[in-house]
């Protein structure tokens, strides 16, 4: 094979593999954006839980953080993606013997990223929650609201204004770990652009792309956010 | 009973109840105890002596390897943080851009990538690096994790460390300069220690961070505690292989999130009132 330039290898199309590796951008993207709306829930009840005054509720909301935050996120994503298969089979055997479970490697990445996202989300809610004073809770309580109503038309939109900051670093450190599923065979970015380096023998190339690739999306998630905190920021002198 | 009466009696205790949260509480805990329960009882029931024996020791090589490759690139990190952050404070555009490129490059990348870009990206130069005496440095997945894992550390490390020193106020500095202290002076006898009250912290974070990064440089055949676990696991096929380990770096990460609260209480003791 002839030495082909670098333009030709990073050109659309059969010859290229700046396609695949597109694809691959999107594969990261949508695992990402598929993630944080499940990763945010559960953070945000998590966040509940540890601020709560029933003792039994905020054990249990710690041993969940404690674990998801003290595992290597490569531990948690392997004892997934090989243990969750044995485990279902073990259940599936009861019913139907001769059935077979093969994990979906964006099911299994999503599922590890959220548990993973939402401890460290949980973390900032709990801190947002604490940053919004007694007065808040009691003035509703005084305007004769019900515990839903104070939590979803006063809590809640202070809350996630205070939280913002933190929550974009929490958005970032997904966007980064989701390059670890590429280990368990998702085709996204840094899986599809490892297939060309290994094919094509140019390494270094390839890899800087996927890590170009990351910074895009990095920058790009800077000017969302920015763009999100000026609206935050209108609303509120609009008041 | 007459006189007890006559006291204004205290409130009885409020009614403890069954309230939802409650309920949804005991649940959950013990939903929990089940779940460690669980994998008790898997560890005890899938007990075997022959696969303790075989990968016990090659468990505490991985650890030794996976703490070495932490120590090391931390201090190294730590050496090369300084230059770094000096750069992001100095008012030099080229010098503060130049820091402020490196800093976004090693933290808006994830470290899988730049791990990958060092051990595949610079190993495909081989024949350049044998030029210059490098290859044997770059050939050694062990030495190409330490080098990715270093950069991507002083990075992290640099922000740590400007942001610790920029919380000193600024009077610290002028106030050394009107007793006659001179910079270096001024940096290590007034500004360090305050700074580095407020720096624990996050070097503990990221210390444990590293640690549980470290993990990944199992997939570029490095053997560390992660490593041994992979290895474990495809020859035996035994899960317990990956729950070993997850117990291990627990553990670890526990210890260390203790210690460092310890230290911090200490150290801020003449702070408490």
């Amino acid at each position: 094979m002839p030495s082909q330039s670098i333009w030709t290898l990073l050109s659309w199309g059969p010859d290229g593999w700046l396609d695949d590796i597109a694809s691959g951008a999107m594969v990261t993207v949508a695992l990402a954006l598929a993630t944080l709306p499940i990763g945010l829930t559960i953070g945000f009840f998590i966040a509940l839980g540890k601020q709560s005054e029933e003792p039994s509720l905020r054990l249990a909301a710690n041993v969940y953080t404690t674990i998801f935050r003290g595992l290597p996120e490569l531990v948690t994503l392997f004892l997934f993606f090989f243990g969750m298969p044995i485990l279902l089979q073990h259940l599936i055997r009861y019913f139907r013997p001769e059935a077979t479970i093969d994990v979906n490697g964006f099911v299994a990445g999503m599922i590890v990223l959220a548990l993973i996202f939402s401890s460290y989300a949980s973390e900032v809610f709990l801190s947002a929650f604490r940053a919004i004073p007694k007065g808040q809770y009691e003035g509703s309580y005084a305007l004769g609201l019900s515990s839903w109503q104070t939590m979803r038309k006063v809590i809640l939109p202070q809350l996630l204004r205070i939280a913002f900051p933190g929550l974009e670093n929490c958005w970032l450190a997904l966007l980064k770990d989701t390059s670890l599923v590429s280990i368990v065979g998702l085709a996204e970015t840094l899986r599809n652009a490892g297939v060309a380096a290994r094919v094509t023998k140019h390494s270094f190339l390839f890899y800087s792309v996927a890590a170009l690739v990351f910074l895009v999306l990095a920058v790009l998630s800077s000017f969302a956010t920015n763009a999100i905190l000026r609206s935050l920021g209108k609303r509120e002198a609009q008041r | 009973m007459s006189v007890t009466a006559a006291i204004v009696e205290r409130p009885p205790p409020q009614a403890r109840g069954w309230p939802r949260s409650r309920i949804i509480g005991y649940a959950l805990v013990s939903l929990w105890i089940a779940f460690g329960l669980g994998i008790v009882a898997y560890l005890v029931f899938a007990w075997n002596a022959e696969f303790f024996a075989k990968y016990a020791p090659a468990y505490l090589k991985g650890l030794e390897v996976t703490l070495s490759l932490v120590a090391i690139s931390m201090v190294l990190g730590a050496i090369l943080s300084v230059p770094v952050a000096y750069g992001r404070m100095s008012k030099n555009p080229v010098l503060s851009g130049l820091a402020y490129c490196y800093v976004y490059f090693f933290r808006g990348t994830p470290l899988l990538v730049q791990t990958f870009l060092v051990y595949y990206g610079l190993g495909s130069f081989r024949p350049e690096l044998q030029t210059i005496g490098l290859w044997w440095f770059f050939r050694e997945a062990f030495y190409c994790g330490v080098f990715a894992f270093a950069l991507n550390t002083a990075a992290y490390q640099a922000e740590i460390l400007r942001g610790a020193i920029e919380s000193v106020p600024r009077g610290q500095w002028e106030g050394a300069a009107s007793l006659g202290l001179h910079k270096l002076q001024t940096l290590r006898k007034i500004i360090l220690p305050q700074a580095l009250i407020v720096a624990l912290r996050p070097y503990g974070n990221e210390l444990i961070l590293m640690i549980k990064a470290s993990a990944i440089v199992a997939i570029i055949t490095v053997y560390d505690l992660m490593g041994q676990a992979k290895l474990a696991f495809a020859n035996s096929f035994d899960i317990q292989a990956y729950i070993w380990v997850a117990i291990v770096y627990l553990v670890m990460v526990e210890i260390l999130r203790h210690a460092i609260e310890w230290i911090e209480r200490r150290i801020t003791i003449h702070l408490k009132r």
